[in-house]
């Protein structure tokens, strides 16, 4: 497992490249910016890729992060590759719910079932 | 008993996210003590950093040199908070709706409608560089029912 920044962790499992989101909070625009410039290097080096997001960690965020996810899954579709959410919380879900972003990001309940057919 | 009337606080800050989370956490702790649920605690936060986002980024277009007014009171049975900041305002009407078509795909526009959504009251001043949002104690859940969350 590599640690890039302390923002994100990047494992590699299979063909499947996980991106840990690390922190509880992601809220500052700032650590926006960074997470984002660590996640499109990610895709960058990877090419097709097939990216799992995994928010376990994450209590709390802000519509900037809504945003970044969606530039990062323009970035992951423009190479033809794969986009998914895992192990959100019940109150950031309801976020996504409320967004009506459950209707364009693939969501899991876990890990493994983000896994699954991958 | 008779119910406490709530202490109304002003705070002025720089627009910078290190001033603001002061103001934060003294707001949350408040809620906290006032035994609000942690529902109520959330949605106050994320409604609270909207708004500081957008008059900080769109208000005060990321000048630190230009503050944002805070007042807030927490009562036994709602809270009020309202920021201003030296922008020159915007028209909330105007703000689209971001669920609508292809605004679903926009990276931005999100803000406003959180803070709708979290809050029972959002107002803005006729200039509108000035909200007003409220929030009472105890109404039913926004979280979804754990389990059905893959899409």
């Amino acid at each position: 497992m590599t640690e890039i920044r302390p923002k994100i962790s990047v494992e590699y499992v299979k063909n499947a490249t996980i991106v840990t989101l690390t922190d509880e909070k992601i809220l500052e625009e700032e650590d926006i910016r960074a997470l984002q410039e660590s996640i499109m290097s990610v895709i960058e080096r990877a090419g097709r890729i097939n990216l799992i997001v995994d928010f376990r960690n994450v209590r709390f965020l802000s519509s900037a992060v809504l945003g970044l996810l969606i530039r990062v899954s323009k970035k992951v579709y423009e190479g033809e590759g794969q986009l998914r959410l895992c192990s959100i919380k019940a109150k950031i879900h309801a976020i996504f719910k409320i967004t009506r972003l459950t209707n364009i990001f693939d969501i899991y309940p876990d890990l493994d079932s983000a896994m699954e057919d991958l | 008993m008779e119910a406490k009337t709530p202490i109304n606080h002003s705070i002025v800050i720089e627009s910078e996210p290190t001033a603001f989370l002061e103001v934060c956490k003294r707001i949350l702790s408040e809620l906290e003590a006032h035994n609000f649920s942690e529902e109520d605690v959330f949605a106050v936060h994320l409604a609270l950093e909207e708004a500081f986002l957008n008059a900080r980024k769109h208000g005060n277009k990321m000048d630190a040199g230009k503050e944002i007014k805070i007042d807030y009171s927490v009562g036994s049975d709602k809270i009020e908070i309202s920021m201003i900041d030296e922008g020159d305002g915007f028209d909330p009407d105007g703000v689209p709706d971001p669920r609508a078509g292809e605004n679903l795909y926009k990276a931005e526009g999100r803000g406003l409608f959180l803070m709708r959504s979290y809050m029972d009251v959002v107002k803005y001043n006729e200039s509108g560089n000035r909200v007003h949002m409220v929030r009472y104690r105890e109404k039913p859940p926004l979280t979804e029912t754990p389990g059905q969350i893959r899409a």
